[in-house]
């Protein structure tokens, strides 16, 4: 059947409006992802942020003898429900470090419980009506109002959700990249310079190159229970240490390093080895003297994105036993140690809504600290990029 | 005494009999050249080779013998180790001397023991693999021991319940014996792995396609490293985020439409799992599409297609094989995914299709088994290392596929960057 020409232009608007489509869709796609990103970012901030701040009151303390014997009784009854048993604990130490405290009272501005926090940012609370009508008495008088948290950075984990900060997490994090920096940095760097500057193309280099690909893509779990079989069961390393879960991480981040590594020695081009080589340079000078000083900011740029990954691994830390309780910062490669990501997972399982807070605010560190190093990286990237 | 200060000890005095050696060996060879003889290396060089000869073999001998005290558990006293390796250090440091002559080569000395030394770097990577697999296979055999291998891989029933009575020998007081059938983890892993490339693959695909083919250059430079922020999130904060976000809106969803959904629903983890799992298809496709000859495309367009059924007709089928592998990797990422899981998925094995009741993985059940409180012996504990086993025969089975589908793209279009 012979088409008119009206025929063949409508199947070409026809066809064209599917391109079209096409299009649309792919855009959609890109901008559902996009979406995600800013939901995501959103529900973080807002549940995170008010973590940054904590309810204090006004209260007259009493230092007497008879608190430094109970210290729960230094504030009056119905205030001593609303000010956090963590402040009152620490009286009696006061009183012995600061004897003229002795017999005096004193109008104080102390942390408040969890419980007056959550009511005072609005949210649910489980305290009674008569102590909420007493909170919002407080704070008509000006003498209850919600600060800077600065516990939250200065102190660790405890099961009080108003004195539970991430110092403890922070110091373990940075000891247990100190671990794996020290031990994947330089196996890494030495493992590029070895398959790219000095291995000769045979089976046994193909089977490391192989072997390097494939350790890129094993679950994180995996190297957990590696680090719990040969680290913990037999070296016999202290479990829950930044050693075990800094050398369980750094096993990890070697394939990133490897490969971002051989890829900056590529992109120097072989005008400088022959020219080194012309000058009479043996192989390992040509290699310490120009290649890789010529590499180095591609290799930091592929570090430091490889530590980053390390920081937000939790896996295999939860395997060699990081996610302890650790109350005080502690700066030792052996004792128990927790790291952020691990901090975040146990506040995550505490069932109390404070603590959903502390989470959220803990993952806004986190983050804030992730992008900083991958923006890092990029900067580093893109100033020392070089076109030959 | 400490193995802290022993450790302490041992690398003073090497480092203090390495600068001995550093300081000996040049003076040395710089005696000799001003004698008149003309050397092959600079003094430098042999001051290093005798640094290199002193601190070598001392740390060699400790490294070997340390080893072998840990693994066998020989009784000898970390005090004589010591000592017998600072022996040999200066056994070392006075043979290197000796070597420092005018015909000796230092810096190819120098040169072989570094190309030792990065070749030995390199074979560890090698034995972190090889430590993995004999790590889970001696692990596995144990629990292989006490359990079927078959009931393992087809038993329906997962409820390690009274196992920890068994390992303290008190078997007949459980209640119910322990049961390892492994298939509902797998069922569950499988659905929840299944329901994340249902996301990820068609977002990831159509997002890459768009970046490649129709995206104006100021946007696809923007969306690329924005894609990457969401595949540098930690997974423990989308863990959180299905858990406290995600599953109660999909619990609200489904009462809508009148379902049941439990809070630990397989659908959450799964949906936030493909979220992150799309910046990971989407660069690789990206990869693979723009290195689709343009010949192909201006042939497709010479001959009248329109551009979207050029993509759909010539290059998406061109770059078939490349898309394949990322998927594959993909899925193989989503099946050892832990922290989403842990923290949005149930603990309860269920065996069932209706992704809104809770289900439990693979890589749940090893975590939980290695946290709890239990001997180390138990067949729970072990169970852990059984479920890492088939965990890693999986995936190292995708990535090798994967890397195969990657190498056939490669030679058939001679692209060098993938």
């Amino acid at each position: 059947m012979p088409q008119s020409f009206d025929d063949i232009s409508a199947q070409l608007r026809a066809r064209h409006r599917k391109s079209a489509r096409l299009k649309w869709i792919s855009m959609g796609a890109l901008g559902l992802a996009a979406l995600f990103l800013v939901l995501f970012f959103a529900d973080m901030l807002v549940k995170g942020l008010p973590a940054f701040q904590q309810a204090q009151i006004q209260v007259e303390v009493d230092y007497s003898e008879e608190t430094s014997k109970m210290p729960l009784k230094a504030v009056d009854r119905d205030m001593s429900r609303l000010v956090s048993r963590g402040f009152l604990r620490l009286i009696p130490g006061r009183m012995k470090n600061d004897p003229e405290l002795l017999g005096t009272r004193q109008m104080e501005w102390v942390t408040a419980t969890a419980e007056v926090d959550q009511y005072l940012k609005g949210h649910y609370s489980r305290l009674k009506d008569d102590q909420k009508a007493i909170v919002d008495q407080l704070v008509d008088e000006g003498r209850a109002e919600l600060r800077f948290n600065s516990t939250f950075f200065t102190s660790g984990d405890s099961k009080m959700a108003e004195l539970s900060g991430i110092a403890s997490a922070a110091m373990g994090t940075v000891l247990t990249l100190l671990v794996t920096l020290a031990v994947s940095f330089p196996i890494g760097v030495m493992t590029a310079v070895y398959l790219e500057e000095f291995a000769p193309d045979n089976r046994f280099t193909q089977l490391i190159e192989i072997n390097i690909n494939n350790l890129a893509a094993i679950p994180s779990i995996l190297f957990g229970l590696l680090g719990l079989a040969v680290f913990i069961g037999f070296f016999g390393m202290p479990r829950s240490s930044p050693l075990v879960g800094g050398m369980t991480l750094a096993l990890m981040t070697l394939p990133v390093i490897i490969i971002s590594t051989r890829t900056a020695l590529r992109s120097v081009p072989d005008s400088i080895r022959h020219a080194a080589f012309g000058v009479g340079c043996s192989r390992w000078q040509m290699v310490r003297d120009h290649v890789l000083p010529i590499a180095l900011p591609g290799i930091m740029t592929g570090s430091i994105i490889g530590l980053a990954q390390a920081m937000g691994e939790t896996a295999p830390l939860i395997i060699v036993g990081m996610v302890a309780f650790i109350p005080d910062v502690s700066a030792s490669l052996s004792d128990a140690a927790t790291v952020l990501p691990a901090q975040i997972f146990t506040w995550a399982g505490e069932p109390e809504r404070a603590f959903i807070e502390k989470t959220s605010g803990g993952i806004l560190v986190l983050l804030a600290v992730l992008i900083t190093l991958n923006a890092t990286a990029v900067v580093l990237r893109k100033k020392f990029e070089r076109r030959w | 005494m400490q193995t802290n200060q022993l450790l302490a000890m041992f690398s003073g005095s090497l480092l203090l009999l390495g600068l001995i050696a550093y300081l000996l060996g040049r003076s040395k060879a710089a005696r000799v050249r001003a004698s008149g003889a003309s050397m092959y290396s600079q003094p430098d060089q042999y001051a290093w080779f005798t640094v290199l000869s002193t601190a070598g073999p001392a740390l060699a001998v400790g490294a070997v013998a340390s080893i072998l005290m840990l693994s066998l558990g020989a009784e000898v006293s970390p005090l004589y180790l010591l000592i017998g390796c600072l022996l040999v250090a200066c056994i070392g440091l006075v043979v290197g001397i000796q070597m420092v002559r005018p015909n000796f080569h230092a810096r190819q000395a120098i040169e072989s023991v570094i190309r030792f030394i990065l070749a030995g770097a390199a074979l560890i990577s090698i034995f972190t693999t090889l430590g993995i697999l004999v790590s889970i296979i001696f692990e596995a055999i144990r629990f292989f021991q006490m359990q079927n291998f078959w009931d393992f891989i087809t038993g329906t029933t997962w409820n390690p319940g009274a196992s920890f009575l068994e390992a303290a020998g008190r078997a007949k007081e459980g209640a119910s014996a322990a049961q390892f059938g492994s298939v509902p983890l797998f069922a569950g892993t499988f659905m929840i792995t299944f329901i994340a490339m249902l996301v990820a693959i068609p977002v990831g695909l159509l997002a890459a396609i768009y970046m490649a083919e129709f995206a104006p250059a100021r946007i696809r430079t923007i969306a690329k490293p924005v894609l990457e922020v969401l595949a540098g999130i930690p997974t423990v904060v989308y863990g959180f985020f299905a858990a406290i976000t995600v599953a109660p809106i999909i619990v609200g969803i489904a009462g809508f439409f009148g379902l049941e959904a439990s809070f630990n629903n397989a659908l959450a983890p799964g949906i936030v799992m493909g979220i992150m799992i799309i910046p990971f298809i989407s660069s690789l496709s990206d990869d693979v599409i723009n290195s689709v000859p343009d010949s192909m495309r201006q042939g497709a367009l010479a001959l009248g297609l329109t551009k979207g059924e050029m993509i759909r007709d010539i290059v998406v089928p061109a770059a078939l094989p490349g898309i394949i592998s990322a998927s594959l990797l993909a899925v193989s990422r989503a099946l050892g995914e832990t922290m989403i899981v842990v923290m949005a998925a149930g603990m309860r094995p269920n065996l069932t299709a209706n992704p809104l009741e809770d289900m439990t993985t693979v890589t749940v059940r090893i975590v939980a088994a290695l946290t709890g409180d239990q001997e180390f012996a138990s067949a729970e504990t072990l169970s852990a290392f059984a479920l890492g086993l088939v965990l890693f025969v999986v995936t190292l089975a995708l990535n090798l596929v994967s890397v195969m589908m990657i190498r056939r793209f490669r030679e058939k279009y001679r692209v060098n960057n993938l």
